[in-house]
């Protein structure tokens, strides 16, 4: 019995893991780049639903558009600030471009926020569900629903629009894909549009499920995640959100059996596993070497 | 004399330079508390960053995880210390000991962690360098260990289920990590094993064996080809590198009288730290590494007169400097005004003469 | 772009060295015949931990306008300077030495554990007077003589409440979270475990939790639950304790929560629901609610210069830590131009014979080993509000 409720636990926080692993995998795939300023875009999504739900009482749902449009209006502006001029460089230059970044976006929501926690109602009105002597909260059905939904949508946004298949020329070969008259700048900057849309939904949903909002929620969620999107393969979507749920699932199983301190050292110890077996994660292509 | 070689000894003389000034300013009192208080951790940065420029720079792969080598060996030599605190021995030999002893764990950490992760690649290699460097972390962070007249003892829980005897002290106390490790790191013992360390990384880069792990670096493949054993000029080039960072934990323990693993001083963030000092002094570079350690151990110390904007600004110059060392037209600029420009041109003048 | 970065990093270097020998003051901060006390404070305004350097650092900076405004110490105005040390033990130690350069005479920090017992060693060497009004182990004050406390250790809370709820009959079953990352919280949780035999209860669960993983407890709390615990210990801080009490909720299992001095300030929590945190019980000695004059007061000037925040018991402790080193100083006569060493021997000499009437405690006193000796008062919140149990 407990093991069940220890399961859905472990998806519910899976399901949120999955949703950041998928804006990490769809930069990685197209900019080639680690984006670790990403947890903190979450936060900024957390940040911005907790202001306008509290201080200017709008309804939940407009809320989490107003930050959509927020984080998509961050995620551009900082692609094109500071990452753009360093297309060219090193990825070790972007890389901590990326970290500048991040600090950036902690430090200044510690000036304009505070430190202390904000406890954030939760954006969620479903009901929760009881089965048999199971209860699966209202946040856990959502998320895990949210979840799915937005594979699906990528999954043929990609497969099925022309915008869609310009990134995934791009992420395949950058100056071919230039060669063939896609406008690379564009569809990176698109790329940082939907993944920063998705950390502002994630916000959404993390901070109802966990609900306590500080300038540094975003940042162990977002390793957590790049971990997950690098289980499932990094760049590949289905593989974000098998890693995800898994993530999620370990993570809150070894808790539970294993020992409630040492979680984080089994479930980087099973990455570290998976890893040695299948080097490019579970759903990650196979890389052909050339001479 | 060779470019290399001249280049090695414009390094050795930056350092002993430096050293020489800051024992000066310090012998008049003219150097502020502060400045004094972080002439120890500037030796540790700069030690940390050189052996993470082997790994990353001569190497060529990306490691996340560099803090975790440093946290075994601030506790490998820690713990010598606190075990030998009582013997009588004497001070500076004692230290000697528990530098060696911290980088040698550290360097078998580095084998045992390098004979796996060096068979991924690229960012695989870097995701589990990270995960590596936590799992230390936290593992350090659930160990108890205590002696008493039986031995010693060992638990992964907490204090009580040690089962030591009434006169048994507690050494590790997980999260309270140690207290009371004996104040032996002075700026004379850092600055010594800052040379070494540089010692170690130059001679290794132009030995046999560096040009060995380089030539795996520029072409892994026609490296093979050629019999080059990869996984072992790897794996030595890694222990090395972990080796150093023991060393530098080793300093660092043994300059603060607590211990503790936060994520804040052996987390990743902190190997993202030293990677910045890295990249920043330009990947391979030497000296580069230790001038860009250096200035930005300093630099949130100098910042503090802006108090509450104070690592706001440090992230501010960060990002500055990543995107206008990057940026062509700062480049073209600085190089018609370098520093080095100018000594340069002074040189091939004298030449002339 | 080797040669440039060069440059960039040259030209620092050299700006980097001016500033600091340009602000290398007089090295010892003894005889700049300044006629104000220079009260240095330490603790993290950054990162994780810094609501807690916050707190400590606005309620002192009350208790010395107050202090100012009414003619200062000995007839001498305090200068304060607060410096953040991002909870790392070593950014801590260089924001002692920062505030050495700038002439400390006094510490008031620092705010954490573990950073408090590197900045102890410092200032036992230079013999200056330290008392920090939250850093609770232990370690801070074994061998050094400078340095006092104005909350108290981890193991005498982690007793008391051990007693509490035995003497109390409360609960037989009890089950623990606790953060195994933090020096309090493990520091608590030991000696309660220790304890709790004696008083006839029985631990059948012990669950733990990092820094790194405070978010989700449903887990922990599942096994509690499945312990049978009647009670469940939480010797922890208020932000977390706000998941778990939701967590709880959510799950609907309902037993008693019992915690410590850390919990205060959960009701001031933004948006926390109260009824919530309905029958927990907490030992603390200091609650923001209470009725008499001076917390009203120091409430109400809390909310004027932190945004309209309710402060916590770390904020109370800083501001009877400023009256404790007013007391002491005066007991112990103390002017601005001895040097510091003398200060801090002057002042230590004199800590064990005063009592200090404060926020957190009514005459409260020291013994010469530096642990406080106050009263905790248990406390249990019925309609959103604070009752005293006794």
């Amino acid at each position: 019995m407990s093991f069940l409720s220890y399961l859905i636990n472990g998806l519910s926080l899976g399901s949120v893991y999955a949703i950041i692993a998928l804006g990490y995998t769809m930069v990685y795939g197209i900019a080639k780049m680690l984006n670790f300023a990403h947890g903190d875009v979450i936060m900024v999504g957390g940040f911005a639903i907790y202001t306008l739900m509290n201080s200017m009482g709008v309804n939940p749902i407009i809320a989490v558009l107003i930050s959509v449009v927020i984080c998509t209006a961050l995620g551009m502006a900082i692609e094109k600030i500071a990452y753009k001029p360093l297309r060219k460089a090193s990825p070790l230059a972007v890389l901590i471009t990326a970290i500048g970044v991040s600090y950036l976006l902690q430090n200044l929501a510690l000036l304009i926020f505070g430190s202390d926690a904000k406890l954030f109602s939760s954006v969620v009105s479903v009901p929760a569900a009881n089965i048999g002597a199971i209860s699966i909260t209202g946040e856990t059905i959502v998320t895990i629903v949210a979840c799915i939904i937005i594979m699906i949508v990528l999954t043929l946004f990609i497969k099925k629009t022309k915008a869609g298949q310009a990134m995934l020329a791009v992420s395949e070969d950058k100056e071919a894909a230039e060669l063939m008259g896609i406008n690379v700048n564009a569809t990176i900057s698109l790329t940082f549009a939907i993944g920063s849309g998705l950390a502002a939904i994630a916000g959404a949903l993390l901070c109802s499920a966990y609900p306590a909002l500080t300038p540094y929620t975003g940042s162990m969620p977002g390793i957590k995640a790049f971990v997950a999107a690098v289980f499932g393969g990094i760049g590949s979507i289905p593989g974000a959100f098998v890693g995800g749920l898994l993530l999620g699932i370990i993570e809150n199983l070894s808790k539970a059996y294993i020992s409630s301190q040492m979680a984080d050292a089994i479930v980087f110890s099973v990455l570290i596993i998976v890893l040695l077996v299948k080097p490019t994660g579970i759903l990650g292509k196979k890389i052909s070497e050339k001479v | 004399m060779s470019k290399q070689l001249k280049s090695n000894l414009i390094t050795y003389g930056i350092i002993i330079a430096f050293f020489a000034i800051m024992q000066t300013l310090v012998g008049t009192g003219t150097i502020s508390s502060l400045f004094k208080g972080l002439l120890v951790p500037i030796c540790v940065y700069t030690i940390m960053a050189v052996s993470l420029n082997l790994t990353v720079g001569i190497l060529g792969e990306l490691s996340l995880g560099h803090a975790g080598f440093m946290c075994v060996g601030a506790f490998v030599s820690a713990f010598f210390s606190m075990c030998m605190k009582e013997s009588g021995m004497n001070s500076i030999v004692r230290f000697i000991i528990a530098i060696i002893l911290g980088a040698i764990v550290a360097a078998v950490f580095g084998i045992l962690i390098g004979i796996p992760v060096l068979r991924l690649r690229g960012d695989y290699l870097a995701i589990v360098t990270l995960a590596f460097g936590e799992i230390i972390k936290n593992i350090v962070n659930v160990l108890y260990v205590g002696k008493d007249s039986s031995g010693f003892h060992i638990s992964f829980t907490d204090t009580a289920s040690l089962g030591l005897s009434s006169d048994g002290v507690v050494i590790i106390k997980g999260p309270q990590g140690i207290t009371g490790t004996p104040n032996d790191s002075t700026f004379l013992i850092g600055i010594i094993i800052l040379i070494i360390t540089v010692f170690i990384v130059t001679n290794f880069v132009t030995s046999r064996s560096g040009r060995a792990v380089m030539a795996i670096r520029d072409n892994r493949i026609a490296a093979e080809s050629v019999g080059i054993n990869i996984s072992k000029y790897k794996l030595m080039a890694f222990a090395i590198s972990a080796g150093l960072a023991g060393a530098a934990g080793a300093l660092y323990a043994h300059n603060l009288n607590t211990l503790n693993a936060l994520p804040k001083n052996f987390g990743y963030n902190m190997s993202i730290m030293i990677l910045v000092y890295v990249v920043l002094g330009g990947i391979g570079s030497i000296r580069g590494s230790i001038i860009a350690a250096t200035i930005l151990t300093a630099l949130p110390e100098l910042l503090r007169g802006f108090s509450d904007y104070r690592m706001l600004i440090y992230s501010i110059v960060l990002i500055a400097l990543m995107l206008i060392s990057n940026s062509p037209k700062a480049k073209m600029f600085f190089e018609k005004y370098s520093i080095k420009q100018l000594i340069g041109t002074k040189k091939a003048q004298k030449e002339e003469v | 772009m080797k040669k440039l970065l060069g440059t960039l990093l040259s030209v620092a270097m050299v700006a980097s060295l001016l500033v600091g020998c340009g602000s290398a003051a007089p090295a010892d901060g003894a005889s700049d015949g300044a006629k104000t006390f220079k009260i240095g404070g330490i603790g993290p305004l950054t990162g994780g931990a810094a609501v807690y350097g916050i707190a400590v650092k606005n309620g002192a900076q009350i208790a010395i306008d107050e202090i100012n405004a009414a003619g200062g110490i000995n007839g001498c105005q305090i200068e304060y300077n607060f410096q953040d040390d991002e909870c790392d033990a070593e950014k801590s130690v260089n924001a002692y030495n920062t505030l050495k350069d700038w002439d400390m005479d006094i510490l008031m920090g620092t705010v954490t554990s573990g950073c408090c017992v590197a900045v102890a060693a410092k200032t036992a060497e230079d013999g200056m007077f330290e008392l920090t009004p939250s850093g609770s182990s232990v370690d801070i004050l074994a061998g050094n003589d400078n340095v006092f406390q104005v909350c108290f250790t981890d193991p005498n809370q982690g007793i008391a409440s051990a007693q509490y709820i035995g003497q109390s009959k409360l609960a037989t079953k009890v089950a623990v979270i606790y953060d195994s990352s933090d020096v309090y919280s493990t520091g608590i949780y030991e000696k309660f475990a220790a304890e709790a035999p004696a008083q006839g209860l029985e631990i059948v669960a012990t669950e733990a939790f990092t820094a790194d993983n405070k978010t989700d407890f449903t887990t922990q709390l599942q096994k509690a639950k499945d312990a049978g615990a009647e009670l469940v210990f939480l010797p922890f801080y208020y932000t977390e304790a706000t998941l778990v009490l939701k967590q709880a909720d959510t799950m609907g299992f309902d037993p008693i929560f019992f915690g410590c001095d850390g919990l205060d300030g959960i009701l001031a929590v933004e948006n926390f629901d109260v009824a919530l945190a309905e029958d927990v019980m907490l030992l603390t000695p200091f609650a923001a609610d209470a009725t008499d004059d001076l917390t009203k007061s120091f409430v109400a000037k809390y909310a004027e210069i932190a945004n309209g925040e309710i402060p916590n018991q770390f904020a109370a402790d800083a501001y009877d830590a400023i009256y404790t080193i007013k007391a002491a100083a005066e007991a112990a006569n103390v002017t601005p131009d001895m040097s510091v060493a003398d200060m801090g021997k002057a002042i230590t000499a004199v800590m064990p014979t005063i009592k200090v009437d404060g926020l957190t405690g009514k005459a409260m006193s020291w013994n010469a080993e530096g642990e406080v000796n106050k009263a905790p008062k248990a406390v249990v919140i019925k309609n959103g509000a604070y009752v005293s149990m006794d």
